[in-house]
């Protein structure tokens, strides 16, 4: 079983457009979203969900006032200053602790500390993941709660519940739309991974945050593609992109031109090389050809091309 | 907010639901705008895993502070392997694999639970650099950015509030927020003045701003949003901001001259003046609804 990737150093490089073709193009794959902050993908593939279960990135601290004496032995130790002196009355003194929830990282530090065991520590939903059937196969995706903590652990939920579905299908493809940047979710994407495919755009920015994110995937030892994609927006960056992959040991495997038909598909709810005259699904289908003979060195995995 | 002698008057955080949408374009076309009314301006970047606000606005870093972060440090010779730190990590930042402890550092949130509760003493706390703030000056106001070490997965909120902390007095402060909707962005836009969703009139688009709404109304914070790319979609952004009461600030056209300009890395206001009548409307909207 292979799993490959989709990264960006950035969002909004066209990563889940891609990914929603390859799946059209691959015939047999699992799908997975790890994009869990901005999941998108399901507005392509239009999912009929049969499984959701809740997700609990962590736990949160609350303090109760009845049992709380006002010590402060939590606030000199909570490092997030997420203890304040601002909590209600009680039966016995005129002002408790409070926990600040948008502050409080869940370490429990000051459940440990607290001599009267005022503190409760509980697990807090922090959103939702699903398993879906989509017109390309199964697919896995998820939902954060809005300033949800922890998508980290909810991209690895999304990843072990695809693989397991791809096991019991039998299913030799796991395509995962990564997540973009280079902190907790994307690290939480790509560990394990077969392949990383990077997607960038021909700017300055994006030049500089392929470079990031390579950094991140090399740290982690990972064999990665690259594919620019708007490549004739700025000729002369693409080249300096490709001549930056070429010096870091990156295969460019593809390069994409500016198409307005992306966003064309996506208002029709469709992947561009599902949609009706676009010449750009050419080289998406080509893109596609050549990572998956990447992936599968020469032996490609179902290649409907 | 804190004494109003040494903060800035006002601090917008222009926030979006995902990245690509334009975000940095709004944020350092603002800044340039308000510095040439005639305001003092600070410009923070505080999309600390990719900081390109730089790009932009080419200040002078002129000072390079590290930003450091309590980390556990093992002394084996005390270590008895009872395992009681890793069993208080909430994170499964440490582990005690046949009496010995490992530290995965990038797990680590140093909340010092396991240093706290170590009972031989063989943990201790120990600054590590987890990344930088920089800062300078460009374009008539003052340039902060915060850059976060690669691998450092659990450093980014801390790195955005240390950058917030490094500003100081002034007119106006505009924040460059972390892209999502998660710990890192939540740190950039609490407690802020007022925040600027930029967004794109597409499926895509609106479904990430729809998440980033409910996240700034927990948050408390008036909102407005700006939308880039205007023509390339449909008006479903537009019928949704209706809906809310979400005013909508600004609309930049989408123009190929303008993503080239972008791709350049050169400053919309500057390359193509007449779109600085654009800017400067929006920030005269973000000033009317702002808190202060
Ligand atoms: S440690 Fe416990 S009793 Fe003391 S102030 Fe904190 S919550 Fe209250
Ligand atoms: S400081 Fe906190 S997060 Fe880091 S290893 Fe110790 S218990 Fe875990």
């Amino acid at each position: 079983m292979k799993e490959l990737i989709v990264i960006s150093g950035k969002g909004g490089t066209g990563k889940t457009s891609l990914v929603a073709s390859f799946a059209a193009l691959a015939g047999r794959a699992v799908l997975a979203d790890c994009d869990v902050d901005a999941a998108d993908l399901h507005l392509i593939l239009d999912p009929k969900t049969w499984h959701r279960e809740s997700f609990s990135g962590g736990k949160e601290a609350r303090i109760l006032v009845e049992e709380c004496i006002a010590c402060a032995r939590c606030q000199a130790v909570c490092r997030f200053g997420a203890i304040r002196y601002d909590g209600p009355p009680s039966r016995t003194i005129a002002k408790t602790y409070r926990v600040e929830p948008i502050a409080c990282e869940g370490c429990g530090v000051c459940v440990r500390f607290c001599p009267t065991d005022a503190i409760v520590f509980q697990p807090v939903v922090t959103g939702e993941w699903f398993v879906s059937e989509t017109r390309h196969g199964a697919m896995v995706h998820a939902r954060l709660r809005p300033g949800g903590e922890n998508s980290g652990k909810l991209v690895t939920v999304v990843r072990t519940q695809a693989r397991e579905l791809a096991e019991r299908d039998q299913c030799d493809l796991i395509l995962v739309d990564g997540a973009p940047g280079i902190g907790c979710p994307v690290v939480a994407s790509i560990t394990g991974a077969d392949m990383v495919l990077i997607v960038t755009e021909p700017t300055l920015s994006g030049l500089h945050d392929f470079e990031r994110v390579h950094a991140l995937v090399r740290h982690f030892g990972i064999p990665a593609l690259l594919c620019v994609n708007k490549h004739d927006i700025n000729p002369a960056i693409s080249e300096r992109i490709a001549a930056t992959a070429e010096r870091l040991g990156v295969r460019v495997v593809g390069t994409i031109p500016y198409d307005t038909a992306f966003t064309r598909a996506q208002l029709d709810g469709v992947s561009i090389v599902e949609y009706a005259g676009s010449s750009t699904a050419d080289h998406v289908r080509r893109l596609w050809a050549a990572v998956a003979r990447e992936l599968g060195n020469g032996t490609a995995p179902e290649e409907n091309v | 907010m804190s004494d109003p002698a040494v903060r800035p008057a006002l601090v917008v955080a222009v926030a979006s639901g995902k990245g690509g949408t334009g975000k940095t374009t709004v944020a350092v076309n603002l800044a340039v705008v308000a510095a040439a009314r005639g305001l003092r301006v600070q410009l923070a970047d505080c999309d600390v895993e990719e900081p390109n606000a730089q790009i932009f606005v080419k200040a002078r870093i002129e000072e390079t502070t590290p930003v450091a972060l309590a980390r556990p440090k093992l002394d084996a010779a005390l270590c008895t392997g009872c395992g009681k730190c890793a069993a208080v990590c909430e994170f499964n930042a440490i582990a005690c694999i046949n009496g010995r402890v490992v530290i995965f550092d990038e797990l680590c949130h140093g909340c010092g639970a396991c240093w706290l509760i170590c009972p031989e003493n063989a943990l201790t706390d120990e600054p590590r650099n987890v990344g930088v703030i920089e800062s300078g000056s460009a374009n008539g106001f003052r340039f902060i950015q915060g850059r976060v070490e690669i691998g450092e997965a659990a450093a980014s909120p801390p790195i955005v509030r240390a950058v917030r902390a490094s500003l100081g007095k002034s007119d106006l402060a505009i924040i460059d927020a972390p892209p999502g909707t998660t710990c890192p962005m939540v740190a950039a836009v609490n407690e802020t003045g007022f925040v600027c969703l930029v967004t794109e009139p597409t499926p895509f688009g609106l479904h990430d701003l729809t998440i980033a709404v409910e996240t700034v109304r927990e948050l408390d914070v008036p909102m407005g949003v700006v939308i880039n790319r205007a023509d390339i979609g449909d008006d479903r952004v537009q019928r949704y901001c209706a809906d809310e009461r979400i005013p909508i600030l600004g609309e930049i056209p989408h123009n190929l001259r303008i993503a080239q300009a972008y791709s350049r890395g050169d400053l919309i206001v500057e390359a193509l003046p007449e779109f600085a009548p654009l800017f400067k409307g929006i920030l005269a909207r973000i000033e009317r609804a702002a808190v202060r």
